[in-house]
C-alpha cells in the first residue's frame, strides 16, 4: 500500500497536519533532537569553519545538509538562524547538524553574550554609533 | 574536493547581538526589520512541543501537540566584527512567548504599537517588563489612524516613566534607525545605572 493511499484512507492514523513537518526534518538527524555539543546554541551564535574543513577526503558520513552548512560557513561565518533560513529547516534540526560538525571538528560555534546579561557599555556605544552612521 | 572555496585566511569572528521586534498582527514588524536590514528579511522556524521545552524526545511525537513558531529576521553589519540581528515575531502567532530562548541574551526589544489596536501590544509589554529586558515602545503612525499624544499612549499602556516611547514610520529607514538607537540607549542607561556588566 502506498503512503498516499494510506493517508487518504486514514488521514489521522500516523501524521496529522501538525505532526508532519516535525517528523520529516528530524529524519535528517536520524531522529535526534539534541546534540551533546549543542549546550545552548543561540540563534545568533555564529558557526565558523575550522581549518580541517578546507581539506577534502574526510568523514564520508556527512549528509548533503552537513556539507551545505560547511560550504555556507566557509564563505563567511553564519548564525544558526541564517543557516536555518538558508537550508529551510527548523532551528532545532540545524542545531543537531551543527553539533555533528562540531564533533567532527569541522566547525566551532561562537558564544554570544550570555543570557540575562547585557553586553559591555563600550559595545553598546559602538552599536549606537554604528546605527547612527548607517 | 567536497568543500569548495577553501581559504587559508580565517574570517573574523564578529560579536553578534540581537534586538526583538514584537507587537500585534499587521503592526509592521517585518516592515521595520526590512527597512533597516541589509538583507531581505529571512524566515526561520522552530517547532515546539509542550510548553517551553526546547529539547524534546521524538518518541511518541505523534501524540503531542506541536506549535511551529516562525520569526522573520534581518541583519545589520555595523562593522566587520559587530553584527546586529533583528528578530520580528509574527503577530498572528501568540505562541512566540513559548520560545523563551529567543529573548534570552537579547540586547533589547521594540514593541511596535498601533493606536487603533493598542491592546495588541499589552502581552509584549508585559513579557519584556517581567523579564527585565529593556524595550522601547514605537507607535507606528499609519495613515488614517488618529494621532494620539504620546503621553496618552503611555498612560494606556501603563508604561514606566523610564521606558522610551516614540512615534515612527516603520517603512522609513531613518525612522526605524532612531527606534533601534532608542532601544540601545535605553539598554545603555540600564547597564550604566544598575547592572554589573560583563565583558564579551
Amino acid at each position: 500500500m502506498s503512503e498516499s493511499t494510506h493517508h487518504a484512507q486514514h488521514p489521522h492514523h500516523f501524521f496529522d497536519a501538525d505532526a508532519g513537518p516535525v517528523v520529516r526534518p528530524y529524519a535528517m538527524t536520524r531522529g535526534r533532537t539534541s546534540s551533546v555539543n549543542q549546550h545552548r546554541m543561540d540563534l545568533i551564535a555564529l558557526v565558523v569553519t575550522e581549518p580541517a574543513a578546507d581539506h577534502p577526503g574526510r568523514d564520508q558520513s556527512l549528509s548533503p545538509e552537513h556539507v551545505e552548512i560547511v560550504e555556507l560557513c566557509g564563505q563567511a561565518p553564519q548564525s544558526i538562524a541564517e543557516l536555518a533560513a538558508a537550508l529551510d529547516l527548523p532551528v532545532g534540526v540545524v542545531r543537531v547538524l551543527v553539533g555533528d560538525l562540531v564533533e567532527d571538528e569541522l566547525v566551532h560555534v561562537t558564544r554570544p553574550v550570555p543570557p540575562a546579561e547585557l553586553p559591555d557599555v563600550s559595545i553598546l556605544r559602538e552599536v549606537i554609533d554604528g546605527l547612527r552612521a548607517l | 574536493m567536497v568543500f569548495g572555496r577553501s581559504s587559508s585566511r580565517r574570517p573574523v569572528e564578529p560579536v553578534t547581538l540581537k534586538i526583538l521586534v514584537a507587537g500585534g498582527f499587521g503592526v509592521g514588524k517585518t516592515t521595520l526589520v526590512g527597512a533597516v536590514s541589509e538583507i531581505k528579511p529571512l524566515r526561520t522556524e522552530e517547532t515546539l512541543s509542550e510548553v517551553g521545552r526546547p529539547v524534546d524526545n521524538t518518541a511518541g511525537v505523534e501524540n503531542k501537540t506541536t506549535t511551529t513558531v516562525a520569526m522573520d529576521f534581518g541583519r545589520i553589519t555595523l562593522r566587520d566584527d559587530l553584527v546586529l540581528y533583528l528578530f520580528g515575531t509574527p503577530g498572528q502567532d501568540r505562541f512566540w512567548f513559548l520560545w523563551d530562548e529567543l529573548a534570552q541574551g537579547a540586547l533589547g526589544a521594540v514593541v511596535l504599537a498601533d493606536t487603533r489596536r493598542l491592546e495588541d501590544s499589552f502581552a509584549a509589554v508585559d513579557y519584556f517588563e517581567r523579564r527585565g529586558i529593556p524595550f522601547t515602545v514605537a507607535v507606528n503612525c499609519f495613515e488614517g489612524a488618529d494621532r494620539f499624544p504620546a503621553e496618552s499612549v503611555r498612560g494606556a499602556l501603563d508604561l514606566d516613566s523610564e521606558v522610551p516611547l516614540l512615534l515612527c514610520d516603520a517603512r522609513e529607514r531613518e525612522s526605524a534607525k532612531m527606534v533601534l538607537v532608542s532601544v540601545v540607549e535605553h539598554a545603555l542607561a540600564r547597564v550604566g545605572g544598575q547592572r554589573p556588566h560583563v565583558t564579551t
